[in-house]
C-alpha cells in the first residue's frame, strides 16, 4: 500500500510535457477543456511512473485545471466520473473486473471471488496488504464476446475462469511479468470458443 | 414569432423558445424540477413531460424541446400523466420521504408534485441510498440524501454566481452534488441555492427547524443592507422576523438576494435599543420619553442654531430624514449632512450621484470601467448582472482600484489615480476599448467619493464618460454605485449643508455643540468634540449609541413603513412587518413629537400627510422611475487635477459586516469566522 503523504504539488515532467502540449494543440482556441481526459491520463501515468502508484492527488487535478484554464470543480467532476481515474493510491497491478450483465452471465462472480482469494483483498476499491494489487469493479469493457473479462492495468485478459485468475495473480505475486493480453482460454481473437465455424477451407460440394 | 397550440390555447412565442416557455406564456402549468428560467437547460429530471402531436409517440421533455410552427401540445393526456407518474416513482425511489422533519415541508416542489403524480406506496424494496451531509459553511444546510440531482445549485454557482464551487461528482447511484473538497461556499449569493433547490436538500442553516411556512406572516419590502434596493419578502411570526427572501423584480434584483441581506435578520433581535437612555455622570440609564425630550429641549433651546447639527446614517427611510431636515430648518440650523463617511462632492444634479445606466440597462453596455469599487462586496446582485452581461459576450471590463477577485475577467488598469490620467490621455490600451465601445459605462464607487479627493474623482470620472461618448441622449454611462441604502434618498432631499452650513467633517471636532445622529454609526465617533452633546436616534446599540448623551430608540427597516431610493434613483416603498421592540417608535414620529415639544410642530400628523408633503416638496418622490438621458454633459464642479496619488482601496474590509444590523448578527459573525479567520480572531 502506498503510505506516502498526499503530494501537495504537481508539475508535468519532461516526459509528460510534450504529450500535454500535443493533446491541447488538437483542439481549437477556447476549447482546451476538450483535452481534459487526456491530461488526466498523462498526469496519472506520470505519477504511476514516478511513485509506482498511478493515481490523481488533488494537486494533480488542480494542475490540470490550471493548465486548461478551467474551474477545478469541472476537473473533479470528470476525474470522479470515470473508473479509469484513481482518486486514491493504488497497487502496482489494478485488477479491474467487469461485472456488467454479459460478463456476469459468464461467471464474473467467480472471477471476483478468485481475485479476492488470491490477492487477499476483501472489498472492491481496496488495496492488498502487500501493496501489489487493487481490486476495482468496472462496467462493460466492450469485450463481451470473450466474457468474462479481467483487465489488469492496460491489458485485457479474456475468457477468464477462477483457476486462470488465481494462476495469473499468483504469477504476478511471484514477480513474473504480465502475460500477453487476450484470451486465456485458448480462443483466437473473437472466434467462437470451440474453434472457427465459418470461413473454413472449402470442403464438400459448396454452393 | 412561432404560433403553436397548447391544450387548445393558441400562443405566439419568439422562435427559439422551448415548449415549457410557451406553456408558461399560455398560462398552462407544467411541473418541473430542473428547469429554471434564469439558468441553462439541463433536461435531467424528466418531470416536464408532454405529448406533442406528429412526433414519435412517446412523451417529450418540454424544457428542452424547441417550439415549431403549428405544434400541437397536450400537457394533460393519459400518456403525459402516466409518464409523469413514472418519473415521480423513480425520483422517490431514493428520496427519504422525511417531510415531517424537513424544513422544506410546505414549500417543496417535490411534495407538491407528489400530491398530483405520486403513488401511495412504493414498489422499490431494495435499500435506498444514503448520502453524507457535507458542511458548506454557516449559511446553507445540506441533507444530500434528499437531493434529486436536478443540478440547479450547480448551474447557479457556475453561471450566476460565477464561483463554480458546486458540481456533480462520481456517477450513477453514487452521484453526489457538492464541493468535492469540503469547504464553506465562498459566493456572496450562496443563499439563493436554498430557494432554487426544489427539494429539502439545501435549506437555511440559521433558520433550521424554526417555523413552517404556513405560520408566517409575509410582508413585501425593500432591502436596505446595500443600495441596490432589492425586492424582499419579510417573513415574521408574532413579533419576530424569522427570515427574509427575495421577491421578483426584473429591473433590480431579478430574483436573487445577497447573503448579508438574507441572513443578517438575526441581527434585528440583538443589541436593540428598546427604550430611551440618558447619560448621567458618564453612565447611561434608562429613561422615559418625557425625560429624554425634556433634556433635549433644554439643550437645543440653550444652543445657538449654528451650533446645532445633524448627520443622517445609511439605513434611514426618506420620511425620517425629511422630518429631521425640516425640524432643523425650523430651528434655523443649516448644519445637515447625510454623508457620514465625510464625502464631499457635487450633488447639484441627480445625474452626478445616480447609477444612471440603471441595473437593467447595464445589459446593453459593451464596455465597463470600474473605478474604486468592488461590486462583488458593495452590491453582489449587481455584480451578478455584470457577470450575466459578460457571459452574453462582446463585453470588456476594466478596473482602476484594488478590488479583489471579481466573477468576470477585468483588465487591471492600475490601483491609483494615475491610471485615470492614462485613460484620459489615451496612453493606456484600455482607452481603445472605451473608444471602440458603442455603449461604454463607468462605475464610480461611493468609497472613492468619500476620499479627500472625492470631488476630483467624481469630476475625473465624469470627464472620462464625456470623453468616451458615454453621455448621450440615448445613453447615460456615468454611474455612482452607492452602498448606503439611505444615501440617494437623502441627497434627493437635500440632506446636505445649507447656506453657510457645516459638513460632517466640520461638525466633528467640536464644530457643533449639539449633534443629532440619525442612525449614523459609521463615522469616527472619537472625532466628535469632547463637549458636544450627542443625541443618537436609531435601532442598534452600536458606535453612535455608545457615544450618545441621549438615546432615542427608533425602528429598523422591518418595523416601519418607509421610502427608500436605490442607487439608480428608483423610489421604492418598504412595509412594516412587525412592531418596533419595547418603547421604540417609527423614526419620523419621534422627530414629529419632539418638534411639537420644542414648539416647532412639523406640519404633518400622519404618514400620509408626511408623504404628500414629501412629494410636493421633492417631486422625484412622486414620479415614476425613468432612466435619465445623458445629453447634459456639464461636468460636476471640482478640479480633476486635485487627485491624490493614493491607491483606491476597497471600502469594505469584508462583505458580511458593514452596518449595525449585520454587525449584531451572529450568522454574519460566523461568516466572517469562516471566510476571514484572521479578522474574527482579532475581534475576539
Ligand atoms: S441539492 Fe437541490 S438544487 Fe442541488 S442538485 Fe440537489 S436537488 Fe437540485
Ligand atoms: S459486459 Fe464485460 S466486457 Fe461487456
Ligand atoms: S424540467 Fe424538463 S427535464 Fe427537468
Amino acid at each position: 500500500m502506498n503510505t506516502q503523504p498526499e503530494p501537495q504539488t504537481f508539475m508535468f515532467d519532461e516526459i509528460s510535457e510534450p504529450l500535454v502540449a500535443k493533446a491541447i494543440s488538437k483542439y481549437p482556441e477556447g476549447r482546451q477543456m476538450s483535452a481534459v481526459k487526456t491530461l488526466l491520463d498523462i498526469a496519472q501515468r506520470q505519477i504511476g511512473r514516478t511513485t509506482g502508484s498511478a493515481w490523481l492527488p488533488q494537486a494533480a487535478l488542480d494542475a490540470v485545471a490550471a493548465r486548461l484554464g478551467a474551474k477545478p470543480m469541472r476537473i473533479y467532476e470528470v476525474a470522479s466520473f470515470y473508473t479509469m481515474f484513481n482518486l486514491k493510491p493504488v497497487g502496482k497491478y489494478q485488477l479491474q473486473v467487469c461485472t456488467t450483465t454479459p460478463c456476469w452471465l459468464r461467471g464474473s462472480d467467480d472471477i471476483v471471488s478468485a481475485c479476492k482469494k488470491a490477492s487477499g483483498i476483501e472489498h472492491f476499491g481496496e488495496t492488498s496488504a502487500d501493496g501489489v494489487f487493487t481490486l476495482t469493479e468496472v462496467e462493460c469493457l466492450g469485450a463481451c464476446v470473450n466474457a468474462p473479462i479481467l483487465q489488469v492495468n492496460d491489458d485485457y485478459y479474456e475468457d477468464m475462469t477462477a483457476a486462470s485468475t488465481e494462476a495469473l495473480i499468483g504469477d504476478l505475486k511471484a514477480g513474473k511479468p504480465l502475460p500477453s493480453a487476450g484470451s486465456l482460454g485458448g480462443r483466437k481473437s473473437s472466434a467462437p470458443a470451440p474453434g472457427q465455424t465459418t470461413l473454413l477451407p472449402a470442403s464438400g460440394s459448396g454452393e | 414569432m412561432v404560433k403553436l397550440t397548447i391544450d387548445g390555447i393558441q400562443v405566439e412565442v419568439p422562435a427559439g423558445s422551448t415548449v415549457i416557455q410557451a406553456a408558461d406564456a399560455a398560462g398552462v402549468e407544467i411541473p418541473r424540477f430542473c428547469y429554471h428560467e434564469r439558468l441553462s437547460v439541463a433536461g435531467n429530471c424528466r418531470m416536464c413531460l408532454v405529448e406533442i402531436e406528429k412526433m414519435p409517440p412517446k412523451p417529450q421533455a418540454s424544457c428542452g424541446m424547441p417550439v415549431s410552427e403549428g405544434m400541437v401540445v397536450h400537457t394533460d393526456s393519459e400518456m403525459v400523466r402516466k409518464g409523469r407518474r413514472g418519473v415521480m416513482e423513480f425520483l422517490l425511489i431514493n428520496h427519504p420521504l422525511d417531510c415531517p422533519i424537513c424544513d422544506q415541508g410546505g414549500e417543496c416542489d417535490l411534495q407538491d408534485e407528489a400530491v398530483s403524480y405520486g403513488r401511495d406506496h412504493s414498489r422499490f424494496e431494495e435499500q435506498k441510498r444514503a448520502v453524507s451531509k457535507p458542511d458548506w459553511g454557516p449559511l446553507v444546510r445540506t441533507t444530500m440524501t434528499r437531493c434529486i440531482h436536478c443540478t440547479r445549485c450547480v448551474r447557479f454557482t457556475t453561471e450566476v454566481a460565477g464561483t463554480a464551487e458546486l458540481g456533480g461528482t462520481f456517477r450513477g447511484e453514487n452521484t453526489q452534488i457538492g464541493t468535492f473538497i469540503e469547504k464553506a461556499l465562498t459566493s456572496e449569493l450562496s443563499g439563493n441555492i436554498i430557494d432554487l433547490c426544489p427539494v429539502g436538500a439545501l435549506t437555511s442553516k440559521p433558520y433550521a427547524f424554526t417555523a413552517r411556512p404556513w405560520e408566517l406572516r409575509k410582508t413585501d419590502s425593500v432591502d436596505v443592507l446595500d443600495a441596490l434596493g432589492s425586492a424582499i419578502r419579510v417573513d415574521a411570526r408574532g413579533a419576530e422576523v424569522l427570515r427574509i427572501l427575495p421577491r421578483l423584480n426584473d429591473d433590480v434584483n431579478e430574483e436573487w438576494l445577497g447573503d448579508k441581506s438574507r441572513f443578517a435578520v438575526d441581527g434585528l433581535k440583538r443589541r436593540r435599543l428598546d427604550r430611551p437612555w440618558l447619560r448621567e455622570n458618564g453612565k447611561l440609564r434608562s429613561a422615559s420619553w418625557e425625560e429624554a425630550f425634556a433634556v433635549i429641549a433644554d439643550r437645543i433651546k440653550a444652543t445657538a442654531p449654528e451650533k446645532l447639527g445633524a448627520i443622517a446614517g445609511d439605513l434611514n427611510d426618506a420620511e425620517s430624514m425629511l422630518a429631521l431636515k425640516e425640524f432643523f430648518t425650523a430651528l434655523r440650523s443649516p448644519n445637515l449632512d447625510c454623508r457620514q463617511d465625510g464625502a464631499e462632492f457635487d450633488a447639484s444634479r441627480r445625474a452626478f450621484y445616480l447609477f444612471n445606466t440603471t441595473v437593467a440597462g447595464l445589459e446593453e453596455a459593451d464596455a465597463l470601467l470600474i473605478i474604486g469599487s468592488n461590486p462583488r462586496h458593495e452590491a453582489p446582485v449587481l455584480n451578478a448582472r455584470i457577470r450575466k452581461r459578460w457571459l452574453a459576450g462582446g463585453f470588456t471590463a476594466g478596473l482602476v482600484g484594488e478590488a479583489g477577485e471579481l466573477t468576470y475577467p477585468v483588465e487591471r488598469i492600475g490601483v491609483g489615480t494615475d491610471a485615470l490620467k492614462a485613460l484620459a490621455d489615451g496612453t493606456h490600451p484600455f482607452a481603445e476599448v472605451l473608444k471602440a465601445a458603442k455603449k461604454p459605462m463607468i462605475i464610480l464607487g461611493a468609497g472613492a467619493l468619500a476620499r479627500p479627493d472625492g470631488a476630483a474623482l467624481q469630476a475625473a470620472a465624469w470627464r472620462l464618460a464625456a470623453q468616451y461618448n458615454a453621455l448621450r441622449a440615448d445613453w447615460h454611462g456615468f454611474n455612482v454605485l452607492h452602498h448606503a441604502a439611505a444615501r440617494v434618498g437623502a441627497l434627493d432631499l437635500g440632506f446636505l449643508p445649507g447656506k453657510g452650513g457645516k459638513s460632517t467633517k466640520a461638525m466633528l471636532n467640536g464644530g457643533v455643540d449639539v449633534l443629532w445622529l440619525l442612525g449614523a454609526d459609521a463615522l469616527d465617533t472619537k472625532a466628535i468634540g469632547q463637549n458636544t452633546f450627542v443625541i443618537y436616534q436609531g435601532h442598534h446599540g452600536d458606535a453612535g449609541a455608545a457615544r450618545a448623551d441621549v438615546i432615542l430608540p427608533g425602528a429598523a427597516y422591518t418595523e416601519k413603513h418607509g421610502t427608500y431610493v436605490n442607487t439608480e434613483g428608483r423610489v421604492q416603498q418598504g412595509f412594516a412587518a412587525v412592531l418596533p421592540p419595547g418603547d421604540a417608535r417609527e423614526d419620523w414620529t419621534i422627530i414629529r413629537a419632539i418638534s411639537a415639544y420644542i414648539g416647532h410642530a412639523l406640519p404633518y400628523d400622519t404618514l400620509e400627510q408626511l408623504r404628500a408633503h414629501l412629494k410636493a416638496s421633492y417631486p422625484v418622490f412622486g414620479q415614476p422611475f425613468i432612466r435619465l438621458a445623458g445629453n447634459d454633459t456639464t461636468a460636476p464642479l471640482a478640479n480633476p487635477a486635485a487627485l491624490s496619488a493614493e491607491p483606491l482601496a476597497p471600502v469594505f474590509g469584508n462583505y458580511y459586516q458593514t452596518d449595525v444590523i449585520s454587525r449584531a448578527s451572529p450568522t454574519m459573525a460566523d461568516c466572517v469566522a469562516a471566510h476571514y479567520p484572521a479578522k474574527a480572531e482579532a475581534a475576539e
